[in-house]
């Protein structure tokens, strides 16, 4: 087994464009990283960043123009890597004249099931994504939600080793981001390595166990969430409730965000005893105290901030 | 090879599920009001005409249904994504275009094998048929060995170029393919011994559409020589390999945007 599930070196893109082709957009620069086994990993970054690119090249959608990836210890260009990989491209879409049970089928007679095992698995996986009872309705009558279950249900229909999802969690309901979370924690349960790309940052810190952030084609950090973004507490928020006039009271509230009754107050952590202690000598009801960290999203914004920036000075001084 | 049958079965599949093969309803009821009128309106030739409009009717259906859906076969998957999870899969590029290319192949072979049969039964209707019939039947596989190039044509211009612009392609080629003999033979005292052979070189180069056109041969009955059913058959062979080699070349180095 090699040391790391997805290795990648160097990986670049370039797009050429012009009507001779002879200008070049750089898509992803230098892309160096590694997905560990049995690891959920979390590929953060906004729009045109180089997420999909960089997936795309590990799938063999798109070729590198320079440096070079293996998957298991296979070259992305060796075919017998994709046995073991599972893909859902972003907003997936499939043959819509086929119905979902024939298009898993369809997909599982390119891998070496016998007859039997593969209809098992078609139902298996139906029933896993939510749709045996949508198995037989053609795809061109499904919602997007729907489609995209059927995406992760082809996906993982062989039992990859490493799944690698590009956007799972995009343009689905509140029930479809969990149905999601859910299958991709199950899939770490069951030992598998998961790389998804995103910019739904909750659903990374919540699922990840580490997270890379690219920006610009550039990865600008990788690590455990709350590693990367340095989280040591910032103080606690109280949520309270309070009606009364007290006086002593009005240099507090004047620093809360007041919603009806109820305020958000935060404060510093060696000053959360006496604020607390203050709050209940004059009547209010302490309803929680949560605390207060720098956010995986926080950090995010920086990196795309200070890209922008960087962008707008090349810019001006190009000028 | 497995894996070439299986996205061939899907084209097929697809063909048949997008109602490709309505044309037949089409053919059907040409070959019906062509059976009624040809009595009433020609002596004693009933039956070219009849084998003449029959077969023109499968190849101009045939080559509509070749060009249109053959530049579809990669661009569609291309332009819809429906190729990216299949790529995914462990199945090589080649593989994917000679399934298209099988596929749309086995639809046209059996449009047309319906067709044809449509054709004989037009024939049965004006009189007994006879051994001098098989003529017709050579003919129609003629159809189906041009037909085999124009998908290729098609599949290869659409792995590198725009549908509209291989549709063009693909026509195009077919047209001058149908002129390679005079292409080769023509001779004037005023065109430049350069250019000359340049169309001689051209002729030999351009798909050679001429050599399928056995109708005037089966529409008067006459036997159309084992040779030529070979050499086609071979030409065709050879001519699609060359294509779908290309083809794969250049799709096995595409990227998909």
């Amino acid at each position: 087994m090699s040391s790391s599930a997805i290795e990648i070196e160097n990986l670049t893109k370039d797009y050429p464009f012009g009507f001779l082709h002879l200008k070049k957009k750089t898509s992803l620069e230098g892309l160096t990283m590694s997905v560990e086994h049995s690891e959920v990993f979390g590929f953060l970054g906004p729009n045109g960043a180089g997420k999909s690119t960089t997936i795309k090249l590990l799938v063999g959608l798109i070729f590198p123009t320079a440096g070079t990836a293996r998957i298991l210890g296979k070259s992305i260009n060796d075919i017998s890597m994709h046995r073991d990989i599972g893909y859902l491209p972003e907003q997936p879409y499939f043959y819509d004249y086929l119905t979902a049970a024939e298009l898993l089928d369809y997909f599982a007679r390119f891998h070496e099931f016998t007859d039997i095992e593969r209809r098992e698995r078609v139902q298996r996986m139906l029933k896993k994504v939510g749709l045996e009872t949508a198995g037989k309705i053609q795809l061109r009558k499904y919602s997007k939600g729907m489609l995209q279950r059927v995406g992760l249900a082809q996906a993982i229909l062989h039992d990859p080793k490493v799944v690698i999802l590009d956007e799972p969690m995009s343009g689905l309901d509140p029930v479809g981001r969990r149905e999601v979370r859910d299958i991709i924690l199950e899939l770490k349960r069951e030992g598998k390595t998961v790389m998804f790309s995103t910019h739904i940052l909750p659903d990374a810190e919540m699922l990840c166990d580490r997270v890379g952030v690219i920006v610009g084609g550039k990865l600008r950090g990788v690590g455990a969430p709350d590693e990367i973004v340095d989280m040591k507490p910032r103080g606690m928020e109280i949520f309270f409730e309070y009606s009364g006039g007290n006086a002593n009271l009005r240099a507090l509230l004047s620093k809360a965000t007041q919603t009806g009754k109820r305020y958000r107050l935060q404060v510093a952590e060696d000053e959360v005893y006496a604020t607390v202690e203050q709050l209940r000598s004059a009547g209010a009801k302490i309803l929680s105290m949560t605390q207060v960290k720098a956010s995986l999203e926080e950090y995010f914004m920086h990196l795309v901030e200070t890209d922008r920036a960087q962008a707008a000075a090349v810019e001006v001084s190009g000028k | 090879m497995n894996r070439v049958a299986v996205v061939a079965w899907n084209t097929f599949r697809e063909a048949v599920r997008d109602r490709v093969l309505y044309n037949l309803v089409f053919f059907a009821l040409v070959m019906i009001a062509a059976s009624i009128l040809v009595g009433q309106i020609s002596i004693g030739i009933e039956q070219m005409v009849i084998v003449t409009l029959g077969l023109s009717a499968i190849s101009v259906i045939g080559l509509l249904i070749a060009v249109f859906i053959g530049v579809g076969l990669v661009s569609k998957e291309m332009d819809k994504r429906t190729l990216y999870a299949l790529l995914a899969k462990p199945v090589r590029r080649w593989e994917f275009l000679l399934g298209k290319f099988g596929g749309l192949l086995l639809t046209l072979a059996l449009n047309t094998a319906a067709m044809a049969a449509g054709l004989f039964v037009a024939l049965r209707y004006l009189k007994p048929l006879e051994r001098a019939d098989l003529a017709v039947l050579v003919a129609v596989y003629f159809i189906l060995l041009k037909l085999a190039l124009v998908v290729a044509l098609a599949l290869l211009f659409s792995c590198y170029t725009t549908p509209l612009l291989a549709i063009l392609f693909t026509a195009g080629l077919y047209v001058s393919g149908l002129f390679v003999e005079e292409m080769r033979t023509y001779h004037s005292e005023t065109m430049a011994p350069a250019m000359r052979a340049m169309l001689r070189w051209l002729s030999y180069v351009l798909p050679n559409f001429e050599n399928f056109d056995v109708m005037a041969s089966a529409a008067h009955g006459r036997t159309i020589p084992a040779a030529l059913i070979l050499q086609n058959t071979a030409y065709a062979a050879v001519y699609c390999t060359v294509l779908l080699a290309a083809a794969s070349v250049i799709f096995s180095r595409r990227n998909l945007k």
